[in-house]
């Protein structure tokens, strides 16, 4: 066998990609954890949120059946709370904080509770914020990805007219075309983009890319503009480009970017995505675990990751490892890609083994070549070496940066006066949550700048 | 093993867990099953004049996700026929002589109603009668439960209308709806009463529906007050138990004690403030009869621990500590203090002392954990940060006297000595 598609029933499919992390089914289940919160004082949990949700509180609302408050108290930190209940790494953020796991005992499942919260609010559309009234101002925001319309809700709410421009057709960013498609649905991801904007005062403009030159035909819109037309411009592009390996055979057939293969999954149906029969995934960051393990539920025969470092310095954290190993993945430590092999299609990846040597400037131990090297048959090798900036886009528009991620000061403003940005654009990639709160920062920034007397 | 076996009033059981007049007594299935499981006796569920109930009868206050903390109910007393309820007695005593079967009475208002009744009753084999001088809803308007006990002298009279003609050993149940029971329970002692037991029902509101703004339980659009019980009335129980306890003259009759009791725990608990024995509705009905089990096993362990051989070992330990405010040792002082290791963090402490005590606990900011130190000399020791910990004995009260000698809050201002630490 080679690449193929089609290679489960329906039902597989199905099964394969249902949701992970299933939501409580009643509300009494939701009451027994909910109940189990101890309304923590400067909650550890609530510090360890980077949007700051006030847990204790949305959790306490689910005990009183003031399911709305609740969904409020998210919401008023997180306008995507809903998501990030579904895809927020919680082992490393709020429940990993939870003080229960200083008693040993389970962590309060705080994502789980989130998303019963947030889910009713969704499903019942509920609008928990009143626009206030029109203040005349134009915000553009670029990129509708959880940045942008985070940044979007808090204007919208001020009352600022916003418009966001957004290259693809459809929004919520890596969140609809990156996250693992057993975290989100697209059909959520588009419901929580609805939700969103549902407050009023936000357009979205799809398949409008901001850039110079653009091919024929693709409407065009610059950073000139946008200066032109708007009070502020808030850049939320995030980083779309895969990290090139620079090792030979990168472009022979069956080299697959895990990012294309993972929009792949999530923007066609899962018996038309091709997947090898041995697979193998560079990287072990969360791209990496999501592309192998949904190679592996694809239909994959064998999955191996592997990693340059060790366990104790990977990238993704041991509840994603541990998907991939219940998912049946192989994982290769101390293992870096040195060349593919092949005829026009991959036959071979082979691999130099490390070791790891003196501590670097960070502290992290890095991997020396031991001049050993072994090989794997495989038929696919999917790169999630990680992404880079839209660094020539960025140099175009003269923004300031850092080998294409924009430099921002303390104050969310780029080197250009009125021009905002944050998200990954900013942080080189981190998560969803991280982009919500920079666009939180980014509205701040922006309301101080274009209402002062009001923002003091 | 410790021999839990009790004898109140002559009366003997195999353990001196009862269950309380109420539908768990009321006829002779539940009882056969109560006494299989384990039970040492009943009290007949009420029998009297004939009733007929409403429906809905029952509703609970939940809290915390724990359902039924407290539990109140609009029945009345028995509504089924008295010949089917004395037919029943007279088998279930011939089936289980070894266990206490006493029959609950409230008769009409009456000298010969109470002597027919109880006349029957002890033909049917009753070992000995409760007087339900407690039921807070329905019979009070008709001048019974409740209104007899409310009112010392009426309740006087019907004791002494009862003991002219019992045979066999009276209990009077005393309501816990008055200031204060002790007149009541002094009132009936002196007519005669053996034994007394508290306490009945309190008179509640558990709450309203929100959608329909009628109170619980509903009938028909409309509701009443309801009897008040379980686990959320045993402070109440405890309290008027200890007042009857150590009164001179009702402290010298035996004392079934009654109100909240779910665990062998809360029954050792009313023993040591007087009870000879106890009774238990809301627990065997919420979880029913098999509850026994543990109650005897618990308070077997327990005694073997303290080395007790007996009940009467400790029955009413504990009386003789219940003091009066103006007797408590003002130069005892205690502190709070907190076991670093055993802390998880939760700053329930700090803001429980921080806004509602006395300031006494420092934060010391920490991402993501707080570290929190009381601070010694501000601690008054009120025991609040102890009481909301979620982990047992992190927190701890050292005792720190300010003086040695005992000195009362009479002593203190004969000696003027200065008010207000704080
Ligand atoms: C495979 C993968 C899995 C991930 N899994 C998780 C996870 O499980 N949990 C988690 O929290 N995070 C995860 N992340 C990270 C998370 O998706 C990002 O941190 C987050 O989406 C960043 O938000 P953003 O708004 O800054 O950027 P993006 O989500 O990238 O949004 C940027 C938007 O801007 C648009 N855009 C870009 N350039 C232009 C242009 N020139 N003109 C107009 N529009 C433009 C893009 O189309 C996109 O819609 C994952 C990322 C990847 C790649
Ligand atoms: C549904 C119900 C019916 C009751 N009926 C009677 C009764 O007929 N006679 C009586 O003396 N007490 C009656 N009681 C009161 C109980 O005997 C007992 O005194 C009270 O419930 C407190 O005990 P507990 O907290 O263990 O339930 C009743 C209680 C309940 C819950
Ligand atoms: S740390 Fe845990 S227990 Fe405390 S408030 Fe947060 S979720 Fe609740
Ligand atoms: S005992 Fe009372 S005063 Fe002392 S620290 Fe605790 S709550 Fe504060
Ligand atoms: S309440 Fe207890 S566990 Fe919580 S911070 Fe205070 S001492 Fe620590």
């Amino acid at each position: 066998m080679a690449i193929q598609n089609n290679r489960l029933t329906a039902e597989q499919y199905e099964q394969n990609f249902s949701d992970i992390h299933p939501p409580f089914e009643t509300h009494n289940a939701a009451l027994v954890e909910a109940n189990r919160c101890l309304f923590c004082y400067d909650a550890p949990c609530t510090k360890s949120c980077p949007t700051s949700i006030n847990i204790p509180k949305f959790i306490k609302q689910i005990t009183t059946e003031n399911i709305k408050g609740s969904a409020h108290t998210i919401f008023q930190s997180n306008i995507m709370g809903a998501g990030c209940s579904k895809v927020c790494p919680v082992e490393k953020l709020c429940e990993g904080s939870c003080v229960y796991n200083l008693m040993d005992e389970p962590a309060i499942p705080i994502a789980k509770l989130q998303r019963y919260s947030t889910e009713k609010a969704l499903a019942n559309n509920w609008q928990l914020f009143e626009r206030k009234k029109s203040t005349g101002k134009k915000v553009a925001i670029v990129g509708a990805g959880p940045a942008g319309l985070s940044c979007a809700h808090v204007l919208a709410r001020e009352g600022v007219d916003v418009t966001i421009y957004e290259k693809e057709s459809k929004g919520g960013g890596l969140m609809t075309y990156g996250i693992a498609a057993y975290k989100v649905t697209p059909q959520f991801c588009e419901d929580e983009v609805n939700y969103i904007v549902g407050i009023g005062g936000i357009e979205i403009k799809y398949n409008q890319e901001l850039g110079k030159d653009l091919p024929a035909g693709r409407q065009g819109i610059t950073l000139a503009k946008l200066q032109k037309n708007y009070d502020s411009v808030y850049l939320a592009i995030g980083v779309g480009l895969a990290r090139q390996l620079a090792i030979p055979g990168e472009d022979l057939e069956g080299v697959e970017d895990a990012i294309k293969f993972i929009y792949e999954i999530r923007n066609t149906k899962y018996e038309k995505v091709n997947v090898g029969d041995k697979v193998a995934v560079i990287g072990m960051g969360m791209t990496a675990i999501d592309a192998a393990t949904q190679a592996k539920r694809l239909g994959a025969n064998e999955v191996t990751m592997v990693y340059r470092r060790t366990e104790n310095e990977k990238p993704c954290t041991d509840v994603e490892l541990d998907i991939a190993k219940l998912d049946g993945c192989n994982i290769i430590w101390l293992a870096a890609p040195k060349e593919i092999k092949g005829h026009g299609k991959v036959e071979q990846l082979v691999c130099s083994k490390m070791q790891l040597g003196e501590p670097d400037a960070s502290g992290r131990r890095s991997p020396v070549d031991t001049g050993e090297t072994f090989t794997l048959n495989v038929d696919m090798v999917i790169k999630a070496a990680g992404q880079i900036p839209y660094e020539a886009l960025i140099k175009d528009c003269a923004l300031n940066n850092n080998h294409g991620k924009l430099i921002i000061d303390a104050n969310q403003s780029t080197n250009i006066k009125g021009v905002f940005a944050g998200g990954d654009a900013v942080n080189g990639g981190k998560e969803v949550v991280d982009a919500v709160q920079a666009g939180k920062d980014g509205a701040k920034a922006i309301l101080n700048y274009i209402m002062p007397q009001m923002h003091e | 093993m410790a021999n839990i076996s009790s004898n109140f009033l002559g009366i003997k059981s195999p353990n001196p867990f009862w269950l309380a007049s109420a539908p768990p007594t009321d006829k002779k299935i539940n009882v056969i099953r109560a006494y299989e499981a384990g039970w040492g006796g009943v009290v007949w569920k009420t029998l009297g004049s004939q009733v007929k109930n409403v429906s809905s009868r029952y509703s609970a206050v939940d809290y915390g996700g724990q359902r039924v903390m407290g539990f109140n109910n609009i029945e009345l007393i028995s509504d089924r026929p008295l010949d089917i309820n004395l037919k029943e007695i007279t088998e279930v005593v011939k089936l289980f002589p070894d266990r206490a079967t006493i029959v609950s009475l409230m008769a009409d208002n009456n000298r010969e109603s109470w002597h027919e009744l109880i006349k029957k009753c002890e033909d049917a084999g009753a070992m000995g009668f409760e007087l339900n001088f407690g039921c807070p809803h329905g019979m009070t308007e008709r001048g019974m439960g409740a209104a007899v006990g409310q009112d010392p002298e009426i309740a006087c009279m019907v004791v002494e209308w009862v003991m002219e003609k019992a045979t066999i050993p009276v209990i009077t149940k005393l309501t816990p709806n008055v200031h204060s029971v002790v007149p009541t329970g002094r009132s009936v002692v002196k007519a005669g009463t053996h034994g007394l037991s508290l306490i009945n029902t309190i008179q509640s509101i558990t709450g309203v529906d929100l959608d329909t703004f009628v109170p619980n339980p509903y009938v028909a659009g409309k509701s009443v007050f309801g009897g008040y019980c379980g686990p959320a009335v045993k402070p109440i129980a405890l309290k008027m138990l200890t007042t009857i306890a150590q009164d001179e003259l009702t402290g010298k009759v035996p004392i079934s004690g009654i109100g909240g009791i779910s665990t062998w725990k809360d029954a050792v608990e009313f023993m040591l403030l007087g009870a000879g024995n106890v009774q238990v509705c809301t627990a065997a009905m919420k979880h029913g009869f098999r509850i026994i089990e543990d109650m005897c096993e618990g308070l077997n362990n327990w005694m073997d621990e303290k080395g007790f051989k007996t009940l009467n070992d400790f029955i009413g330990k504990s009386v003789p500590t219940v003091t009066h405010w103006e007797d408590l040792d003002i130069n005892y002082h205690h502190i709070a203090k907190i076991n670093q290791d055993k802390c998880i963090h939760c700053g329930l402490c700090y803001i429980t002392c921080e806004d509602t005590s006395h300031q006494s606990i420092n934060l010391t900011y920490g991402k993501p954990y707080n570290t929190y130190t009381i601070k010694e000399e501000e601690c008054v020791g009120c025991n609040l940060c102890k009481l909301v910990c979620p982990v047992d004995n992190c927190i701890t009260m050292e005792e720190q006297r300010v003086a040695p000698e005992y000195i009362n809050w009479k002593m203190w201002q004969e000696q003027g000595l200065p008010l207000n630490d704080h």
